[in-house]
């Protein structure tokens, strides 16, 4: 187990380290999420109800993450270093979880930002939508990751990658949309718990068989 | 150390690799022949594990860790320097005195002056030099290289000559090229793809 999360520190450092240097996906999450903020803003009309704009802020969050996963395996596959990961005896799906935990590192850190920007073009933000918030990410990075290594494989990934992730974030939407403004906002948390838990551990379970042929 | 029998891959109607025979004593050094599109890289990507044959038996007896694999691709991160490549495989291959070791291979392929730079930066000898440290890192039983000559001007080669030298007792080597006579002197076995 020691060795296990000493792969998985390693590989997340890895991942941390490529984007501080090339700086490739999170100021493009950070730009993307704010840039829909702000037509939202001008989109929706003046004295609609704060249930639309949380809405629209599930809206931001899901595309923001699916923008950053579209570039999570790109090092890989531009430098083939899959192969290289796959050939190490590290237990493989070491691989899924370093990744998974860098890219929910970074929309997290898009959120923190796209957070503040909500509140102020929009209504304020209660710690029922932050924590609904922080549940989903985990769920969305879970998948997503797994659905990336997918359609890193295949001629088509920008095209694959959306079709696999969208219909698969529906309950993430149900349950954060639910979880904020919902009054049984506990059962839509639950919800959202409950999805982080399946979804994590299929994509553990399968992500030898995603990334070997 | 590899036995195959009728080995056959298959790319949908194309056929990478056409029944083949072989085997791969311990401590054997087996070269690899044959033109462009015989199945060479195929050969080799289905014996380290990173492709399953089609059909045929295929028997490799080492584990994954003691394997090493040098292919088309050097394998290492373009943004990351030849230091923290080598020790992320480090890690990886869980090799003991990761930190020497990296250093004394960086050393021998002629690399320590350039480990703090980017591997995007690299020449492609350089690259290849450092793919070599790469597979060698963890000292592998199985050593597996695809063109290792590829990209190396002569100092390169002579190294990578030396570093097979070197290992030639303690590994068994499977190599594809197309320079056979480069490596007669440690060949034991040959294998010509048509």
């Amino acid at each position: 187990m020691i060795r296990y999360l000493a792969d998985v520190r390693a590989l997340a450092r890895k991942d941390l380290t490529l984007e501080l240097r090339a700086r490739d996906t999170l100021p493009a999450m950070l730009l993307f999420v704010l840039s829909t903020l702000v037509v939202f803003h001008f989109v929706l009309p003046a004295h609609a109800s704060s249930l639309a704009a949380k809405g629209l802020l599930w809206v931001a969050i899901v595309f923001t993450a699916l923008l950053g996963l579209s570039r999570a395996f790109a090092a890989e596959r531009e430098q083939g270093m899959i192969d290289g990961l796959v050939l190490a005896p590290s237990d493989r799906s070491a691989i899924w979880v370093g990744k998974a935990t860098a890219m929910l590192a970074f929309l997290v850190l898009a959120e923190i930002v796209a957070l503040p920007a909500f509140a102020l073009f929009f209504s304020g933000i209660d710690a029922r939508t932050v924590g609904a918030v922080a549940l989903a990410d985990v769920g969305l990075c879970s998948v997503g990751t797994l659905l990336a290594a997918m359609a890193t494989a295949s001629r088509a990934r920008e095209l694959l990658l959306p079709l696999l992730f969208l219909p698969l974030a529906i309950p993430i939407v149900v349950g954060g949309v639910g979880a904020s403004v919902s009054a049984h906002a506990a059962k839509y948390a639950g919800l959202l718990a409950l999805y982080d838990v399946v979804f994590a551990l299929l994509a553990w379970a399968s992500f030898e068989y995603v990334v070997t042929e | 150390m590899i036995r195959a029998r009728g080995l056959e891959k298959r790319y949908g109607e194309s056929r990478g690799l056409r029944g083949v025979d072989f085997e791969l004593l311990r401590n054997g050094f087996l070269v690899v022949t044959g033109p462009n599109g015989s199945g060479k890289t195929t050969l080799l990507r289905l014996c380290v594990g990173l492709a399953a044959p089609t059909s045929g038996e295929l028997a490799v007896e080492v584990e994954r860790g003691r394997i090493g694999y040098l292919g088309h691709e050097p394998l290492v991160y373009r943004e990351l320097t030849a230091l923290e490549n080598l020790d992320l495989y480090g890690r990886l291959y869980r090799v003991p005195e990761r930190r020497e070791r990296i250093g004394m291979l960086l050393e021998r392929f002629d690399l320590w002056d350039a480990r703090h730079a980017r591997v995007g930066a690299y020449s492609r000898g350089m690259l290849q030099r450092l793919a070599l440290c790469r597979t060698f890192l963890h000292d592998p039983a199985l050593i597996v290289l695809d063109e290792p000559y590829d990209g190396l001007d002569d100092a390169g080669a002579s190294l990578l000559d030396r570093e097979l030298a070197d290992r030639r007792i303690d590994a068994a080597f499977l190599v594809a090229t197309h320079e056979p006579e480069r490596l007669d002197p440690h060949t034991t076995a040959r294998l010509s793809l048509a």
